[in-house]
């Protein structure tokens, strides 16, 4: 009998600094993962965590990490060429045939660019796929700001809102709250459907704002962060209802995810 | 076609120590001195013997699950690069269990069996193993309300014991133990099971309430004030199959240990933390409010059948006195004032 838990070797083939706190770890890796899935990450004698996969193409894939807790601070201590272990790919991600021929807005806070940051990339390189493609981006502060530089490449197939809560005398850009530009988003003729991925209180208020403008619960996709000890709907940490998070989602069509109640 | 016999004690006693030599016997017993509280027993599943090991007098305070899902299992074993899956007691194994106990395993086969798209590999291996012989449970304990949760039945056995005091009575089910009851006098058919217990309940079927103003309920605030969120309810629970993963060093050398699988409780602080900060269920209540649901609604959705099997054992260990059949007749109540029904 297959035996997932256990995790295979992976080794670091670089790692990119984005903030402080938060760093790219590009893993060499056949785990051929789907937009919006995640892994379970671990270091044998620290412990395991699920993580999300940022970015992936052929023999790679990116964790965008940071680091608050065992594992992650485990893993801020390597460099290319030591190596992690994993277990996944798992969960249902974004499925991008769902967003042919539409508008889509993708809204974000903070870490939550870093599950999106795959499909971007692909609607970037698929650009006809979509009619308008809009990002609108939230961090914190200009030092939270993460995939700077590719941001800035985004900007020549999308329209950008980069915004942060508080900017600081360098800041040039946007200021404000996501759910701020949410409200003063001029939407283009024809369907829009939108993504929204962040922490829980943004989720909320960005959903609530996207409704009022008219966005239907069925045209919105949310990605949830739950604790996960399994990833394989056994441990029973990240069930909400009759849901399982790691099963079912963490990609969510907005109608039913609305209706999950912790 | 099951066969029906009828064993003096001491001829019981000599078929376990024949069925000893094939099968790891697992059965309720006493555990000397394990309590909680100085020269205290505390009751649960383990090996057993002989017939005088078993505890039949009353309900076990721990379930038949770590039978199957230990409080600590090891997963697999590190040691720099290489990782070795766990080795297992892989003698086939007999549990003596009652019906209600039966039926909460087929919750957990549920959970670990066919929940994802794989099965878990470490309950299978046990689970595969496992045979089970019914003890014969006719009128239940204080707080058993099995009738009410439909699982005070089970023809999942292997054999199903009567014990008499003097004497026991085996049906023999599964014709591969016919051998080891050879001679025993032949007897006339006898099994039974409870069919009434002093607590019942009625589980309400919440599809038409609004979950979202159940959820604000104030019954949860009452719990939030009386649950300690010790987690003896989860714990006890023959169907709570939630578990954490857990690394363990061996010294200092960080990369030599074991990666194990320990019992969570969605009562019990952290179940649900997150790095970072983030948690869901912070009062007592709440967590009170997602066990009940789980347990008597949500379940239910997914798999068809209610994963409570009303065997009482929460409500015999909480240490706040805490109901658990209460709390779902309250549900019912509010459901019903929900629905003007």
């Amino acid at each position: 009998m297959n035996n997932p838990y256990l995790p295979r070797p992976q080794r670091i083939l670089s790692v990119t600094q984005q903030t402080a706190i938060d760093w790219t770890f590009r893993l060499e890796s056949d785990m051929a993962p789907g937009f919006g899935q995640f892994l379970e990450l671990s270091l044998p004698g620290l412990g395991e965590a699920p993580i999300s996969i940022s970015d992936f193409g052929p023999g790679w894939l990116d964790l965008t990490i940071r680091s608050v807790g065992r594992v992650t601070r485990g893993v801020f201590v390597l460099r290319p060429g030591d190596v992690v272990y994993a277990r996944g790919p798992y969960g249902r991600g974004f499925d991008p045939k769902q967003y042919c021929g539409k508008n889509l807005l993708m809204v974000t806070g903070g870490t939550g660019l870093a599950p999106v940051k795959s499909l971007i990339r692909h609607f970037l390189a698929h650009r006809d796929d979509l009619k308008a493609f809009a990002l609108i981006l939230g961090f914190k502060s200009p030092a939270d700001v993460l995939f700077a530089a590719e941001i800035e490449e985004w900007r020549r197939g999308a329209d950008v809102i980069l915004t942060v809560d508080r900017g600081d005398e360098q800041w040039r850009g946007q200021t404000g709250l996501v759910t701020q530009h949410i409200d003063q988003y001029a939407f283009h003729d024809g369907p829009t459907e939108a993504i929204v991925v962040g922490p829980p209180p943004m989720m909320k208020f960005s959903t609530l704002g996207l409704l009022q403008r008219g966005v239907s619960a069925e045209a919105i996709t949310v990605s949830f962060e739950r604790k996960m000890s399994c990833g394989l709907g056994k441990c029973g940490h990240c069930k909400i209802d009759e849901t399982y998070v790691c099963l079912e989602g963490p990609v969510f069509n907005y109608a039913k995810a609305r209706l999950l109640l912790d | 076609m099951s066969t029906n016999k009828h064993l003096s004690n001491d001829a019981f006693d000599r078929v376990l120590c024949e069925l000893g030599r094939e099968y790891r016997l697992l059965g309720p017993r006493r555990f000397p001195g394990k309590g909680a509280h100085s020269g205290a027993d505390v009751t649960g599943y383990g090996e057993i013997g002989s017939l005088s090991d078993l505890y039949l007098e009353g309900k076990t305070y721990f379930s038949p699950k770590e039978c199957l899902f230990p409080v600590r299992e090891t997963l697999f074993y590190f040691r720099d690069k290489d990782i070795t899956p766990a080795a297992f007691d892989d003698r086939p194994t007999i549990i003596f269990l009652r019906p209600c106990d039966i039926n909460g395993i087929k919750r957990l086969d549920t959970i670990f069996l066919h929940n994802g798209s794989e099965p878990d590999p470490y309950y299978a291996r046990r689970r595969e193993r496992v045979k089970f012989f019914l003890i014969e449970c006719r009128e239940g304990f204080d707080s058993c309300f099995c009738v009410s949760m439909d699982a005070n039945r089970s023809d999942d056995y292997a054999c199903a014991c009567r014990f008499e005091g003097d004497g026991v009575r085996v049906e023999i089910k599964d014709g591969s133990f016919a051998p080891f009851f050879a001679g025993g006098e032949d007897a006339a058919a006898f099994l039974a099971f409870v069919t009434a217990n002093k607590t019942s309940v009625q589980v309400p079927d919440l599809s038409r309430v609004d979950l979202g103003a159940l959820f604000q309920h104030e019954i949860w605030q009452e719990y939030s004030s009386r649950c300690i969120a010790c987690g003896r309810c989860n714990t006890s629970c023959v169907t709570c199959s939630c578990f954490t993963m857990q690394d363990v060093s061996y010294g200092r050398n960080q990369a030599l240990g074991e990666r194990r699988r320990v019992w969570a409780g969605c009562h019990i602080d952290g179940f649900t933390d997150m790095a970072g900060g983030h948690s869901f269920r912070a009062k007592n209540g709440d967590r009170m409010r997602f066990k009940t649901m789980h347990k008597i609604n949500d379940f239910k959705r997914r798999f068809g059948f209610h994963m409570c099997v009303g065997c009482g054992r929460c409500d015999d260990v909480c240490p706040e006195y805490i109901s658990f059949p209460t709390c779902i007749e309250r549900l019912g109540r509010i459901s019903r004032e929900m629905t003007h029904e």
